[in-house]
């Protein structure tokens, strides 16, 4: 038996949150005394694989099947299916995504499997085999036993640290799944990729910079954009900012838009309803700026600022610059 | 067209998160339910769906007698009728392996749901629906329109960007916003759904595949540190010297 790992490609490289995934898989299976192999297929250079091993991955199954550069569902499926069998993995491991999740859920029908989203913590294996998760939009955690032979496992982004044992690589096998047409019912058509500020994906980024309707108006945003930049932070925004059309929909952190989880927070011109809260929950440190000393937000956020985010922001932009990097 | 909306019965988005003494179950004492805020974005463009295109809209829950007041609120909404599976909904998979039931019963076109529920946060029955059933499964998709009877377009949110897929019926897609404008009941519309048909249905014999253990709440946070806004400049020398996050 072993453990599987599914990781992401972007661009040629593993996304942040499967390095997270694969950092987690290999501490697993080092408890569980067997190793960690990834599959992969899309996108990815060899070399980008070759360096799983500082995640501790000993072997990647690399399928290099044309047909697979853009996600679909059940190609993608079939692949880590095949790789699972070829392993017998008992527990595989994906980053809680959009993409990671659809696979996972399809493949624990498929494998007959117990699947936990959302997975804050290492699992329990003395005894029955439980994970802790994230529930009630952040506001709890839930322990949960999986109760079949094999457990899928999709993990909460910006939770674990990707682990680096410079200069260690892996193994890069071939693998194929036979992808045929039949698979490919639901690929894309177009595939449409938003500009990032400064390449730093919202979902995965470890600082967030997220603006209000305190910013009165979209003419206002370079406020939220360069102190971002001088961050490396991604950018976000309220519901009522994306309503309005000040900035597109999928910058919306909320209760019904994205949730993350990144170490830094920094709500600006936010008041803090309850459902913006649900969404930033799980972030470590929150950062307040609000001219409204009322404003619900002081009380679920670490640091504060009581003042006009057009005197504070310029400011904290100046700071930042200054920071050594 | 006949389309198949799954609805689930979550805390109110104000509720407090409490559980019961020891623990192991959330406490439903004075929390009021609403549907699932995600399915309401489904809900709502089935029915401009069906009002466009023509056909029906049926919504199912898999639930105990207590969800009923929010399928008849569904039913207000506008959709045609309803099927209760009464079941306490165990896990994600054994509500899919509920849902696929139905379906298979019934065959429905389309098959649409909220892309997790905001209590148990799963992102998971979707996907599962349409491996049981066979199907593709697009999740989550922030616009769906019909091309002909027979194929839909539907754009699907993947980190970083977005997808554009063109899909055969039948498919169940999970919606997020902005797919719709949720509605609220007018009062013809709750007249009506009071005769309706609800029909309530005995689960098949699928099993969960987890077990909810304990839940535990996090850590109170301590409580702000104020910085003077004339001293902007502080707030990023703490950030980076006492909460170590730049």
């Amino acid at each position: 038996m072993s453990v599987l790992v599914f990781v992401e490609g972007l661009n040629g490289e593993i996304k942040k949150s499967s390095l997270e995934a694969a950092s987690y898989g290999s501490q697993v299976a080092q408890t569980l005394g067997t190793s960690a192999t990834a599959v992969a297929m899309g996108d990815i250079s060899q070399n980008a694989l070759a360096k799983l091993g500082e995640q501790g991955i000993s072997k990647v199954l690399y399928d290099a099947d044309e047909k697979l550069e853009k996600f679909v569902a059940e190609a993608y499926v079939k692949v880590i299916a095949k790789a699972a069998e070829q392993e017998n993995a008992k527990v595989l491991v994906f980053a809680h995504s959009n993409i990671g999740a659809a696979v996972g859920s399809r493949l624990a029908v498929r494998l007959n499997g117990s699947l936990a989203t959302n997975v804050t913590t290492l699992p329990k294996t003395d005894g029955a085999f439980t994970v802790t998760r994230s529930v009630f939009s952040g506001k709890a955690f839930a322990e949960v036993e999986l109760t079949s032979d094999v457990k899928i496992i999709a993990v909460q982004k910006n939770n674990f640290e990707v682990s680096q044992n410079a200069g260690t690589t892996a193994t890069v096998e071939n693998l194929s799944a036979d992808v045929t047409d039949a698979d490919l019912t639901t690929a894309p058509k177009e595939t449409v990729m938003q500009e990032t500020g400064g390449g730093v994906l919202l979902q995965e980024a470890a600082i967030v910079v997220s603006g209000g309707r305190g910013l009165k108006g979209p003419e206002n945003w370079h406020l939220i954009e360069d102190l971002a930049r001088e961050l490396g932070a991604a950018t976000a925004c309220s519901k009522p900012v994306a309503d309005m059309d000040w900035r597109p929909h999928h910058e919306h952190v909320g209760q019904t838009g994205i949730t993350v989880s990144p170490n830094l927070y920094i709500a600006i011109g936010i008041s803090g309803a309850i459902q913006h809260l649900a969404g930033v929950n799980s972030s470590k440190v929150i950062v307040v700026i609000n001219k409204d000393a009322e404003a619900p937000f002081f009380k679920a956020a670490d640091y504060g600022i009581v003042g006009d985010a057009f005197e504070v922001v310029p400011k904290l932009i100046e700071a930042a610059k200054a920071l050594d990097k | 067209m006949k389309i198949l909306v799954c609805i689930s019965n979550v805390p109110d988005t104000t509720a407090k998160i409490n559980f019961t003494s020891d623990n192991t179950a959330f406490d439903k004492n004075g929390v009021q339910f609403v549907i699932n805020p995600w399915d309401e974005y489904a809900l709502t463009r089935a029915i401009e769906l069906k009002e466009a295109k023509g056909g029906s809209v049926t919504v199912l829950n898999v639930g105990e007698a207590d969800t009923e007041p929010n399928i008849r609120k569904a039913l207000a909404i506008g959709a045609d009728d309803a099927i209760r599976v009464n079941a306490h909904p165990k896990d994600a998979f054994f509500v899919a392996q509920q849902i696929a039931a139905v379906a298979k019963e019934n065959s429905y076109d389309i098959i649409l749901m909220g892309r997790e529920s905001i209590d148990y946060n799963g992102f998971q029955v979707h996907n599962m629906v349409g491996e049981i059933l066979g199907i593709p499964s697009i999740t989550p998709a922030f616009k769906l329109d019909l091309i002909d009877d027979a194929t839909a377009r539907l754009e699907r949110e993947i980190e970083g960007g977005k997808e554009v897929v063109e899909v055969k019926l039948p498919f169940v897609a999970s919606a997020q916003q902005p797919m719709s404008e949720p509605r609220i009941p007018n009062m013809r519309g709750i007249m009506t759904a009071r005769t309706k048909p609800l029909k309530v249905v005995e689960p098949s014999g699928a099993e969960a595949k987890s077990a909810y253990v304990s839940f535990s709440k996090p850590e109170k946070k301590g409580g702000v540190k104020l910085v003077d806004a004339d001293n902007a400049a502080e707030l990023i020398t703490l950030l980076r010297n006492e909460a170590k996050v730049l």
